[in-house]
């Protein structure tokens, strides 16, 4: 058995191009809209990347442009993706709740910082202790869907859909329908500036939870976990794992995200509008997932990919704003990029496209 | 003939315990709707028992059956379309500026509802159904695209004056032997809205088509096992792309409904109606995991959904976010319901 | 086309990313023939028939069908039913969530419209005629694995069909059904079907067929008269070498029967699990090889899911090395040290998408617990170290399980356990879907472990596999532990007898 020797059999296929090699990166897609997106601003108006030092409100020096924003803007959208693709791995479906739960989080701290007031000068708690609140509310809403998934068998889309139904009416009944509003400086830092330093604060967040989730996944076997059970539960359940855990275990890590990512969003403004709040992020989360070249279907998983994903969804919207598309019409220009990454991500395409490219050159001629 | 009668006789008794999951999960549905509404007619009394209340629940919701039976259509098909709702939107506002500001009429309207309809099933239909894009993914950017352009047509809503379409609007038809007395004592016939003849309709042919037709049963086959149905000889890609392509030009449908109910156009309309499709077909039994779930099911489930609304509220919680929380009870309620029956049903089997 | 010829194929090739998985086949299927198609794993059968029904394009060569004019179209299971080719898959594909008359007719009805009693009604005369225990109303998904196979063969014997393609439908029948089968394709023979035979079974090749086609590595090696071919030949052109390895093993077996004096490693006494089996009692020594015998479905899988913990266990006592255990999920078993390769490879034993490396070091990574990963050079270690000793066929550590063949998968599922370092490992149908190299591959590994002094539990549908490995058997029959065969007991005439039962109640 062991000598059976058959070169043939190994062939190499003969159209092995370098562009198929290439598109078959994960992270061929969001390097490529990267760098396209780079490009296009570079060609349009260089003066894009321009990063300046401006006063802000306060008089005090910070950084500004359009690099900068993204960076800042693109915060909560990550922290989501993090959380999003953990879930998509173990489970095979999305959280469609996170910005009904962000809405959550934001009422829960509001409502802590301000002491149930409508409005309020000072903190009335401790900050630190008002954000764990938080996490806790939006763990204890993660783990509510992850037990819907994981211990009834309901599809993540449709358990999640109810917290999506909820979520935002729930947020609304904490503060009892109010808008409370917290004018104590301290508890903007997080959504913009620490005193005397010019990056904008949820970068900082940012990088801390992604090197919290890097020193994670190194540090514990939660990546291949998860992984495994979001490819096969029941083999996983036989190797020792349970898949139920795990599965809950991811949602309840995603509430810590959203709470995170709620805190970041409330911090920038200092009040909360229930409807309003985080609207269509969790369509931005998904999208993210998928365009890191994660499977929605579960199962391997790159969180970095993800990473990538957020930011370049950012730089898009970003860079739609800065050429006049109305706040209300972006969503259809949005529509149009999501779809061509996701027909040039689409194995059948890909399979064609590198077929033309290995053909005579009138095809290739005919293509370009 | 006569043994192939008799066996059949004979199976009878044999098929009660092998009922079809669809079929248990429509008779859930059609005892819980039923039960609500008696509950609603003896403890809460009054307005409920009104036959117009009822026909109201109908008139209200006439587009959204239409969505839903759409959305339960691409469920069995194991798929599931998010953009029905922002296509709504923009059937309605592509309906209420073509009539306002270029003369159109209801012929104009109805082409406009139904080609829309038809662009987003056929795109979206081509791309999950041949390019094997996630159907989530593709519709949701369906959902952004229509949100997107119904602000692009118009930002303003846009109110309708035209005569020929208010005449449609407003055209109540009694329905004969039912209506109270109102309080001066005069007798009101109750009346339904055009929309509900053409919504009863659909749900009618619908039923038909998914019982009876090969494509109809296709859609089911797709849904329980899309490999098992390409090995059983059932071209999987055009059932799943004519699928899309129903549920769209329903959406399209119900938009014109929609806008014959409201008669105008505006960026809320039909907003978060996805969501209320979704919940109406679960409710009704249809499984997101496909191959499960009936039309019929689909109807109760809009009308018991709307049922508990307005229980809810007639309760004394009318606050806004009291309804949307008890939406979401009531669909957390059925989906552990489901999932408990069917897990019960499958482990027992064993 | 050949005189009395239904089907021939022409220089077939296909080729998949890196595998030539077919090249130049030939292949003659004449009217009224039972015809084996046989080889080992990997060798290409698959891929002919999934060529021939139009699930894989083919790269090159002519299909010829009895009744079309020049070369067949076909490139669709559509088209496939349409040229009159039925086919029944190994694995089953129906559709669940019908019913069982609608998957009997779905896809091949003419019309639009589906006619519900006359439907119902066809199915129910034939499945009285085949004598299938369902009944045409009732939903596909709640019928038995075996009773689900038998509707896939009732739905493709239905159909008026030229060539009937079974690709190993007997995995799951158990022999009453093999037999109820095999008089069926004596019936469609007779009536001129010419019927395509893919088995593992080589009994079950000379009970019906009458001609062999052998393929190997993706090429013909040849057709012969079922007369004209002896088993070991057969085998030895299935593998493409004399059959030295097999007859080694034989030598071996004698001397593990001797083994009987360890210390018993587990003692189960009065076990049972949801699973429906009656309590029964286990024990195996230190160093020991027996095995569960009985037919499909007589609960042999069940007693050793039940000892691992993976089925919820209702009852019994447990002891390991004369200590009471607990054992209540896989884990708990786990770290007393049992390990447990499962019947189902695809839908219990591998993690598809994850690589060769990450399935061998699953086990024993979660043995070591949430907060002690291996190191990837650790980890890349061991992968390579179990690639090397058991010779597991892969382009790299990092290729994805899914993609290699299944006896190459089922060696890396037995080197997860073996990194476990098991002192008892249960071995359930190892060998089943396998080919005859690895077979005795495993074999022989299961034996070294003996020597070692490992126990291990083995179970296989074939007898003369389990009477070559084990010393002891226990005997199964409806659920129940019936008898228990050692020493001079262990032939095949005496299990078959305690397995069938009958007189000794």
């Amino acid at each position: 058995m062991s000598t059976v020797k058959n070169p043939e059999t190994q062939v190499r296929r003969p159209d092995e191009s370098l562009f198929k090699r290439l598109t078959r990166q994960q992270l061929f897609i969001p390097v490529a809209a990267l760098v396209l997106l780079v490009l296009f601003n570079l060609i349009a108006d260089p003066s894009f990347f321009m990063v300046s030092i401006k006063e802000n409100s306060l008089g005090n020096p910070v950084l500004s442009g359009n690099i900068v924003s993204v960076l800042d803007n693109a915060s909560e959208l990550v922290i989501l993706a993090i959380g999003m693709t953990l879930v998509t791995a173990s489970s095979g479906g999305q959280d469609i709740s996170v910005g009904a739960t962000m809405a959550i989080a934001g009422s829960v701290i509001l409502r802590m910082v301000c002491g149930g007031q409508v409005s309020a000068d000072t903190m009335q708690m401790p900050l630190i202790l008002a954000v764990l609140i938080g996490i806790l509310a939006t763990m204890l809403c993660g783990a509510f869907n992850g037990a819907l998934v994981a211990y009834f068998n309901i599809q993540p889309m449709v358990a999640t859909l109810i917290m999506y139904t909820a979520g935002r009416s729930i947020a609304a009944w904490i503060n009892n329908n109010q808008l409370p509003i917290i004018n104590d400086l301290a508890f903007k830092y997080a959504g913009t500036f620490l005193p005397g330093i010019p990056v904008p604060t949820p970068i900082f967040i940012t990088a801390l939870v992604i090197l919290a989730f890097w020193l994670i996944l190194k540090f514990t076997t939660l990546g291949l976990y998860t992984q495994s059970v979001g490819i096969n539960a029941n083999s996983s359940r036989l190797n020792g794992l349970d898949p139920k855990l795990i599965k809950l275990l991811t949602y309840v890590i995603l509430g810590v995200c959203v709470a995170l990512a709620g805190f970041i969003r409330v911090s920038r403004s200092g009040s909360i509008n229930y409807s309003r709040i985080a609207e269509n992020i969790e369509m931005d989360a998904i999208l993210a997932v998928a365009l890191g070249g994660n499977a929605l279907s579960g199962g391997k998983f790159n969180i970095y990919g993800s990473i990538l994903g957020a930011y370049v969804i950012q730089f898009l919207t970003t860079t739609l704003y800065k050429y006049d598309v109305p706040s209300t019409a972006l969503p259809a220009y949005k529509a149009v990029v999501v779809i061509l990454l996701v027909v040039l991500s689409a194995p059948v395409v890909r399979e064609k496209l590198a077929n033309m490219k290995k053909a005579p050159a009138k095809a290739a001629k005919e293509v370009s | 003939m006569p043994k192939g009668t008799a066996l059949d006789k004979q199976g009878r008794l044999k098929d009660r315990p092998a009922m079809t999951d669809t079929t248990l999960l429509l008779s859930i549905t059609i005892v819980v709707f039923f039960l609500l509404y008696l509950f609603a007619v003896f403890a809460l009394g009054g307005s409920f028992a009104k036959p117009q209340n009822f026909l109201n629940i109908l008139n209200n919701n006439a587009a959204l059956i239409v969505l839903s039976c759409g959305m339960s259509v691409v469920m069995i098909t194991g798929g599931i379309d998010i953009s029905v709702g922002a296509v709504t939107c923009l059937v309605c506002m592509t309906c209420a500026v073509n009539l306002e500001q270029q003369g159109g009429n209801m012929a104009t309207v109805i082409l406009i509802g139904l080609g829309i309809g038809l662009a987003f099933g056929v795109v979206q239909g081509f791309l999950v159904a041949h390019l094997g894009i996630q159907p989530f993914i593709v519709s949701l950017a369906g959902m952004f695209f229509a949100k997107g352009m119904t602000t692009i047509v118009s930002k303003e809503p846009v109110r309708v004056t035209n005569e020929g379409f208010l005449a449609v609007k407003d055209t109540r038809i009694t329905v004969p032997g039912l209506g109270s007395p109102n309080k001066l004592g005069q007798y009101i016939p109750a009346y339904v809205e055009v929309g509900v003849i053409i919504a009863l309709l659909v749900v009618v042919l619908l039923f038909c088509m998914l019982r009876w037709t090969k494509l109809g049963r296709s859609f089911y086959a797709v849904g329980g096992n899309n490999q098992s149905a390409n090995m059983l000889g059932i071209n999987v890609r055009r059932t799943k792309f004519l699928a899309h392509v129903l549920c769209s030009v329903l959406a399209g449908l119900g938009g014109i409904l929609y806008f014959l109910h409201v008669g105008s156009g505006d960026v809320a309309n039909g907003a978060g109606d996805e969501m209320n499709a979704i919940a109406s077909s679960i409710i009704g039994g249809t499984l997101l995991t496909g191959g499960v779930g009936n039309v019929l099911g689909t109807f109760f489930g809009v009308l018991s959904l709307n049922t508990i609304k307005r229980i809810v509220s007639s309760l004394g919680f009318d606050e806004a976010w009291w309804s949307n929380i008890t939406v979401a009870a009531m669909l957390c309620l059925f989906l552990v319901v489901q999932s408990v029956v069917l897990l019960r049903k499958n482990t027992s089997k064993q | 086309m050949q005189e009395g010829a239904v089907l021939e194929m022409r220089g077939i090739c296909k080729y998949f990313p890196g595998v030539r998985a077919l090249q130049d086949v030939d292949f003659t299927l004449r009217e009224g023939e039972i015809h084996a198609l046989m080889g080992e794993n990997g060798a290409g059968k698959s891929t002919l028939i999934k060529v021939l029904t139009g699930v894989h394009p083919k790269d090159g060569g002519e299909v010829h069908i009895r009744g079309i004019e020049g070369a067949a179209v076909i490139r669709s299971p559509q088209d496939a039913q349409n040229a009159g080719i039925s086919t029944v898959y190994q694995e089953i594909t129906l559709c669940p969530n019908l019913s069982v008359a609608e998957n009997m007719y779905i896809g091949r009805a003419k019309g639009s419209v589906t006619n519900w009693k006359q439907m119902n009604q066809g199915a129910g005369k034939i499945l009285d005629s085949l004598g299938i225990p369902a009944t045409p109303k009732q939903q596909l998904g709640s019928c038995s694995i075996a009773v689900q196979q038998m509707v896939a063969i009732a739905r493709a014997v239905d159909m008026e069909c030229k060539v009937l393609i079974l690709d190993e439908p007997t995995s799951s029948l158990d022999e009453q059904e093999v037999v109820k089968l095999f008089g069926l394709m004596r019936d469609l023979k007779a009536k001129g079907v010419g019927i395509i035979f893919v088995t593992h079974f080589l009994e079950q090749v000379y009970e019906v067929c009458d001609r062999i086609t052998v393929l190997r590595d993706g090429q013909l090696v040849g057709e012969y008269v079922i007369e004209d071919l002896p088993r070991v030949q057969l085998v030895s052109k299935m593998l493409g070498k004399e059959l030295d390895d097999m007859a080694d093993i034989k030598g071996e077996s004698g001397g593990v029967a001797t083994d009987q004096k360890g210390a018993p490693v587990l003692e189960a006494q009065g076990l049972c699990s949801s699973a429906g089996i009656k309590p029964f009692d286990f024990s195996i020594r230190k160093g020991e090889v027996n095995g569960f015998t009985g037919l499909l479905g007589s609960g042999r899988s069940e007693c050793v899911r039940a000892i691992f913990g993976a089925d919820h266990v209702t009852g019994g006592a447990v002891k390991m090395d004369g200590k009471e255990v607990k054992i209540k999920k896989p884990l708990d078993a786990m770290k007393q040290g049992i390990g447990y390769l499962p019947e189902d490879r695809k839908g219990d034993g591998i993690v598809g998408d994850l690589s060769v490396r990450e399935n061998i070091i699953l086990a024993y990574q979660v043995m070591k617990g949430f907060f002690r990963p291996i190191s990837r050079a650790q980890a890349e270690a061991f992968a390579d170290n179990y690639i090397e000793l058991l010779e597991i066929k892969t382009a790299s550590a990092d290729t994805p399980i899914k993609s290699l063949s299944g006896g190459n998968q089922q060696k890396c599922i037995l080197a997860r356990w073996l990194l476990t370092d098991p002192k008892y490992l249960i071995l359930d149908e190892p060998t089943r879907g396998i080919d005859i190299g690895t077979k005795i591959e495993i074999q022989k590994l299961v034996l070294n472990l003996a020597e070692k002094g490992k126990s291990v539990t083995f179970i296989s549908s074939e007898i003369d596999e389990m009477l070559r490995t084990c010393s002891r058997l226990l005997v199964m029959r409806d659920r129940k532990l019936v008898g228990e065969l050692t020493g001079e007991d262990l032939t095949q005439t005496k299990i078959m007898a305690t397995i069938a039962g009958g007189d000794e109640e």
